[in-house]
């Protein structure tokens, strides 16, 4: 059974809007327009798209905070809403803008209550701690009140607040927004580790494409409320046509740019001493090969597509035109 | 859909984990020292100021809608000590649209208690402790230079009707704060009809008159939180006419009242999550 399904998964917010002096209109807008998906035990998948696409209301929906307006959601094979305590003591949440600590107490203070809270037997709790401890280098910061924290040391602490129970799902919404380089690279390895040990679910959403190529196989691209593309990075990638490029250094421009098979020319660069190439079908090596025969090489790289890139320009995508999403 | 744990989540440990959040309130407010004191002594003023603004009123005045100072005491004594309980108890359910704001309230959501009992204890105002204590001071000072002809009846009504005052304040403090569920901006609205009330329970109520005092009184049911309770203790029959057993009714008041308070937070907190505003 998968650990988390969703079927025709929507939410609609009515909101009212000023128009004219007194009169207030009534709009109604769907964040989540009917979702399906179904995340399968200890996958990691990332759950991307612009401000206001529904990732962190399809989060809420998940994790019991809202209602659906319409279809199901599953999580743990619970009903979110209806079995929120149940649930709650089967998930971790982390939401980077809010928290989970006590302000004013020792960070230290934060996880013993939360032991508290969460029921954890004495020695479960202490061994889980004892491995963020040494995996999130809390040491030096345990017993500062958590509003002295930088918002490195917090997030550190509020990713060990979420597993102090041992959640099945750890569901994050945006966990590396405002991190400084070295926080997002120990969070992203922190959540590298525990996706490898398999036995944890992850839900990521993220600005960040690069926490997504770091940690996630599976991309799912929601806009409008839809999914967009289901699959993993490499789909994303021969899908919308963003291709490797090869970029060859010559020692002095060409009559004319060269043809070869399978790897048009992209761009001319530095007076024609520098060719860009997409890989289409043909290889590396394909392409040095028929570059050889034909100019003298300086320096040859390649540069791997740019998913940044590739999901800007499926924002830009019109409406409808590709909604059908691409089997895992 | 119905919520578990709404009020007390009946699960083994689910106390121990209030009792925690409570420790952890205590202190967080502990790590102020300094203005956690001034606050304490800060806070008796307001309560102070009630039963001050009685006793003046009977410096110009010997009685009050026909109520001696002594007898008056009485009512002022249950209003000022339950209203200054529940208000330290559930007062700060009031900061509801704040917890919306701030994420807090999803955040208990998303905890495997109770949410109710979660915010009241995460935001428990320790400080408003000395008006608690001003105000049973208050209380145990008019029952006993009341001069009242003490029952066993009598005697167990003296402890009930208090109880039962906190417990109605707070289902008010409650309900109203629902209404910024739907409605942000409607705090003044539930400021009228707690700080209100607590007013209204200061005086006997012969002294207002109309339809004011029909809705206040009956209407919302503040009567039986001290005026009545207080005709029972005194002995004397209501001059407005109602029959004496009244006076024993304010513990049923009560339980309504709460009733009703838990029933709009399951459905306040059902609106928010179906509108998520």
């Amino acid at each position: 059974m998968s650990v988390i399904e969703m079927r025709g998964l929507r939410k609609e917010f009515t909101v009212r809007v000023k128009v004219g002096r007194l009169r207030r209109e009534k709009r109604t807008i769907t964040a989540v327009d009917g979702v399906d998906l179904r995340v399968e035990r200890g996958e990691m998948l990332g759950y991307i798209g612009p401000n206001g696409a529904g990732k962190s209301t399809t989060l809420k929906m998940l994790t019991g905070v809202l209602m659906p307006s319409a279809g199901e959601a599953r999580v743990c094979g619970l009903r979110p809403v209806a079995e929120r305590t149940r649930l709650a003591l089967r998930i971790g949440v982390v939401f980077g803008q809010r928290s989970q600590l006590w302000w004013d107490l020792p960070l230290r203070d934060s996880f013993d209550l939360l032991r508290h809270v969460y029921r954890v037997p004495a020695a479960e709790h202490a061994a889980r701690l004892r491995r963020c401890r040494s995996l999130l280098d809390l040491d030096e910061f345990l017993d500062t009140p958590v509003r002295q924290l930088s918002l490195g040391q917090r997030m550190r602490g509020e990713l060990t607040a979420a597993l102090l129970h041992g959640p099945e799902v750890l569901f994050l919404d945006e966990p590396t927004i405002g991190l400084d380089v070295v926080s997002k690279q120990a969070v992203r390895g922190f959540l590298a580790e525990l996706g490898r040990a398999g036995d944890t679910t992850l839900v990521l959403t993220t600005h960040d494409l690069a926490d997504i190529e770091r940690l996630c196989r599976r991309l799912v691209v929601i806009d409008h409320g839809r999914v967009v593309h289901d699959g993993s990075i490499a789909a994303l990638h021969s899908r919308y046509g963003s291709r490797r490029l090869v970029v060859a250094e010559l020692d002095s421009a060409l009559a004319e740019a060269p043809v070869l098979p399978g790897a048009p020319v992209q761009r001319v660069e530095a007076d024609g001493r520098r060719l860009v190439f997409a890989l289409e079908s043909a290889s590396v090596a394909e392409v040095v090969a028929g570059l050889a025969g034909l100019a003298a090489l300086r320096d040859i790289s390649i540069v791997e597509p740019d998913i940044e890139e590739v999901v800007a320009r499926l924002y830009r995508a019109p409406d409808d035109s590709q909604v059908t999403a691409v089997a895992p | 859909m119905a919520e578990p744990g709404l009020v007390a989540e009946r699960r083994p440990g689910a106390l121990a984990a209030y009792r925690a959040l409570l420790g952890a309130q205590a202190r967080s407010q502990a790590a102020y020292r300094t203005s956690f004191v001034v606050d304490l002594v800060g806070n008796v003023g307001a309560t102070v100021f009630d039963v001050v603004t009685v006793l003046v009123l009977f410096g110009v005045t010997r009685e009050l809608g026909g109520f001696t100072l002594r007898e008056a005491l009485v009512i002022v004594g249950i209003s000022a000590f339950g209203f200054a309980t529940a208000d330290l108890l559930v007062g700060n359910i009031e900061r509801l649209p704040r917890y919306v704001r701030t994420g807090l309230l999803d955040a208990v959501l998303v905890r495997p208690l109770g949410a109710l009992p979660q915010l009241l204890l995460m935001d428990l105002p320790l400080r408003k402790v000395s008006r608690a204590v001003f105000g049973l001071g208050v209380l145990v000072v008019a029952v006993t230079s009341a001069g009242l002809d003490w029952t066993a009846a009598r005697l167990a009504l003296v402890v009930v009707a208090p109880l039962a005052a906190i417990v109605f304040f707070g289902s008010v403090f409650v309900t109203t704060a629902t209404v910024s569920f739907y409605w942000i901006d409607s705090g003044e609205l539930a400021n009228s009809v707690t700080y209100g009330g607590r007013d209204f329970t200061s005086y006997p109520i012969t002294v207002y008159g109309g339809w004011f005092r029909a809705v206040f009184a009956y209407g919302i049911g503040f009567a039986f939180v001290s005026y009545h309770p207080a005709l029972a203790l005194l002995g004397r029959a209501d001059p407005l006419g109602l029959p004496a057993w009244v006076g024993w009714a304010s513990p049923g008041v009560a339980l309504v009242a709460a009733a009703v308070a838990a029933a709009a937070w399951r459905v306040g907190v059902r609106h928010y999550r179906s509108t998520g505003s």
